[in-house]
């Protein structure tokens, strides 16, 4: 069986992180819950920001979690890629934003 | 072409007995998971009924759909039909036991050719909740079953429809090709004739998971389906039940063959929550096989379990004390009812 960094199973043990420090891990995840309960935005809204995040950062425990987060709040499939797309435009935007940097590099560069 | 059911394929989990057997295998035999009574005994408790409130009639597992997550396994193809002494025999029961609620279930309850009269003879009872639990599309499928929900409304009889979710994709996957709009007009139908909107006239959808997933919050899924189904086809209803997949039937042949058996039986059982043990709806709901024999509940009908204790039949129930005080017969489909919020036939427990 080939070995991979990344274990779906590791996802299960992510509690353990609390195991060598205990207060911070605790805060962690009270923090964390806190943060997708329902309040200004609903816990589906936060459910489909978590989707876009997660692929953003790209972490693939965070895309298992959030997408079946989103199936059993009956996100539908167009919801959930629409999500992704605005992750993934925002991520495009911020590397061709960047581009006005090398233009204005290039005109004061060039003679 | 409508797919087999697993009786009419002869597929290995036709037969009850291959059913528990794997359910006991795997992580239950190694002890990385505990067995549903190993959980009960660690928590002390012992699932026993208490008053009997609901009877839960089958009436054949004859249906007009053959859904892909079916606990009944019913379909087209499945013959097993309620007759006639045993429609008395229920009429009997609801003299005698009186229960609270009928609870009308098939395959489609509707084509049980006595459905009708099942139903005027239980209003003589005096039974308080006449429910049929409808796939709706029956309603729409020829000009005798159109009738049916004036029927329904002249018999004031309480509509649990089945809907998994309020977009098309989602429901034709799991329900089948044509299921979502023929439910639409259905539904619009009995808007029309004030269900889900007078309060007398009460209908209820059933949302399970299109999948290997536990629902999530019941009220927040209410909100969602009763703004989309609003929005979207001016269609109306009262309460959003979420029942969760037990890991039976032709739900449990997906989840291996689909190589989610392991992490969903996992995730129901990280689930257990104590807190829904004393709602369970085998507490106080006696299930009725098409010929008469008795059950826990649907589910334990499915599988072949009897009851414990000297009765099997409807028949054998002389009054309703003979309910009480039970031990309920359990194995790991169980897990399915006490996951998260719980899970019964009228939606989550806690």
């Amino acid at each position: 069986m080939s070995e991979t960094y990344y274990d779906p199973k590791d996802l299960k043990n992510f509690k353990n992180i609390s195991d060598w420090s205990e207060p911070l891990g605790k805060r962690f995840f009270e923090y964390y819950t806190k943060v997708f309960e329902e309040g200004a935005l609903s816990a589906r809204e936060k459910s489909l920001i978590a989707l876009a995040v997660s692929h953003v950062v790209k972490c693939p425990y965070c895309i298992d979690a959030y997408t079946k987060d989103g199936m059993q709040r009956g996100i539908t499939e167009e919801e959930m890629m629409e999500a992704v797309h605005a992750g993934a435009a925002i991520e495009s935007g911020a590397t061709l934003v960047h581009a006005v940097q090398m233009m204005n590099k290039h005109k004061k560069l060039s003679h | 072409m409508k797919p087999l059911s697993l009786h009419r394929s002869k597929h290995l989990f036709s037969d009850p007995k291959k059913q528990l057997e794997f359910l006991s295998k795997g992580a239950f035999e190694t002890g990385e998971l505990p067995p549903f009574e190993k959980m009960l005994d660690r928590h002390k408790y012992q699932l026993r009924t208490s008053e009997l409130e609901i009877l839960q009639v089958n009436l054949g597992y004859m249906c007009n759909q053959t859904c892909a997550h079916c606990h009944v396994d019913a379909g087209p193809d499945r013959k097993e039909i309620m007759q006639s002494e045993t429609i008395d025999q229920v009429l009997i029961a609801l003299d005698r036991l009186k229960p609270k609620t009928l609870d009308l279930t098939g395959g489609a309850p509707e084509m049980n050719p006595e459905f009708k009269r099942l139903v005027q003879g239980a209003r003589k009872t005096g039974v308080q909740d006449i429910i049929v639990r409808s796939n709706l599309t029956i309603l729409e499928s020829n000009t005798n079953f159109k009738t049916y929900p004036d029927f329904f409304k002249e018999q004031q009889i309480h509509v649990v429809s089945s809907l998994p979710h309020y977009t098309l994709k989602t429901t034709d996957r799991q329900r089948g090709e044509g299921v979502f709009s023929k439910s639409i007009l259905a539904l619009k139908r009995l808007n029309e004739l004030g269900y889900g909107i007078d309060k007398e006239l009460k209908l209820d959808l059933v949302y399970n998971p299109s999948g290997a997933f536990l629902p999530a919050d019941q009220k927040a899924l209410e909100a969602d389906f009763k703004k989309k189904l609003l929005e979207g086809f001016g269609v109306q209803f009262n309460e959003l039940f979420c029942i969760t997949n037990l890991p039976i039937s032709r739900f449990l042949d997906y989840l291996i063959s689909s190589e989610n058996y392991e992490d969903y039986m996992q995730a129901l059982v990280e689930a257990f929550n104590p807190a829904t043990l004393d709602g369970l709806m085998c507490r106080n709901t006696l299930s009725v096989g098409y010929d008469g024999r008795v059950y826990d509940c649907d589910f334990n009908q499915m599988l072949a379990m009897p009851i414990t204790g000297p009765y099997r039949k409807l028949s054998d129930f002389l009054t309703a004390e003979n309910y009480k005080n039970r031990s309920i017969r359990l194995h790991q489909h169980c897990y399915g009812c006490t996951a998260g919020a719980g899970s019964s036939c009228g939606g989550s427990i806690s």
